[in-house]
């Protein structure tokens, strides 16, 4: 620690309403930056570009896996190869892999040890998943948080939790609903929500679709 | 790649001091590869400013829920995935 016995003409220098983590990010970017580390604007870009991402991304993987089976095929391979025929950057994270529920099997992605998710397909994750309490109960007991997300899973599905611990990130393709027979490649990709390619929620198709 | 898919592995019950991505919960219990995907820089190193150098093989481990959880509640299928470094895990067959 500094020596700190100086008069106080300056304010000081934390900020009460600033959560304790908020404040170390912020000296740690200010310590970086005097360092030459990283400069702000490369901080900036960062954040742009994460927010820039969102579940629509990963929807249009989903919705084009719905309606070719060689498609799906090449996602379920390697999808980061398959997200680069459609356009979209798999992002930094070295390997992407999708993993598809069916009638017999279900998946559900966390993060025990921190956040991890792919980003790039699915933009910032919500805040309950970053919460200790999901991160915890749902390789705990998952059909209970499935349940409570609204989704009663049959006693004989088989239940997958992926815990992304290292440099792998997890993207659910969920199962295709009934009554989306005749909707187009849009369409579907409107009925993928970001839950559903968590694994807490399946899509439905909208009342009167049929 | 020291496991191929199927394997019978036991995770390492050690203690680590520091920064590692074994969670403890499936310490000491024994599980199948389900993945085996590459080989990734040591996460245990580079978290202090290191290379991470040599890189260490990555899998999927696959553990039925009730042998992770005694009392979990749940079908006797249900199973939990962690991904795995290499030197965290030991021979089970």
């Amino acid at each position: 620690m500094s020596r700190h016995d100086h008069d106080h003409p300056h304010a000081p220098i934390t900020n009460g309403d600033e959560p304790a983590a908020a404040m170390r990010v912020r000296i740690l970017e200010e310590l970086l930056v005097e360092k030459g580390a990283i400069r702000r604007e490369d901080v900036r870009r960062g954040i742009d570009w994460l927010v820039s991402r969102s579940p629509a991304d990963g929807a249009r993987l989903v919705a084009r896996a719905w309606l070719d089976p060689e498609f799906k095929e090449r996602l379920l391979a390697d999808a980061r190869s398959a997200a680069l025929e459609l356009g979209l950057d798999a992002g930094p994270s070295p390997v992407v892999v999708a993993v598809e529920n069916t009638e017999a099997v279900h998946h559900l992605v966390v993060c025990t040890l921190c956040s991890c998710y792919p980003r790039a397909l699915l933009g910032p994750p919500p805040d309950w998943y970053k919460s200790i309490t999901y991160r915890s109960r749902a390789v705990s007991e998952p059909r209970g948080v499935l349940s409570e997300f609204g989704l009663e899973l049959e006693d004989d599905v088989e239940l997958r939790v992926l815990d992304s611990t290292a440099d792998i990130r997890y993207l659910v393709v969920p199962r295709r609903p009934a009554g989306s027979e005749t909707m187009s490649e849009e369409e579907l990709a409107t009925l993928v929500t970001r839950d559903s390619m968590i694994g807490v929620a399946d899509p439905t198709a909208p009342a009167g679709i049929v | 790649m020291r496991y191929r898919r199927g394997q019978r592995v036991r995770v390492a019950a050690r203690r680590h001091e520091g920064h590692h991505r074994t969670p403890g919960y499936v310490k000491g219990k024994i599980g199948s590869v389900e993945r085996v995907h590459a080989s990734f820089t040591n996460p245990e190193t580079r978290a202090y400013g290191a290379d991470g150098l040599p890189k260490q093989p990555l899998y999927l481990v696959g553990f039925a829920q009730r042998d992770v959880w005694p009392d979990y509640r749940g079908g006797s299928g249900d199973r939990v995935y962690v991904d795995l470094f290499e030197h965290w895990l030991e021979d089970a067959e």
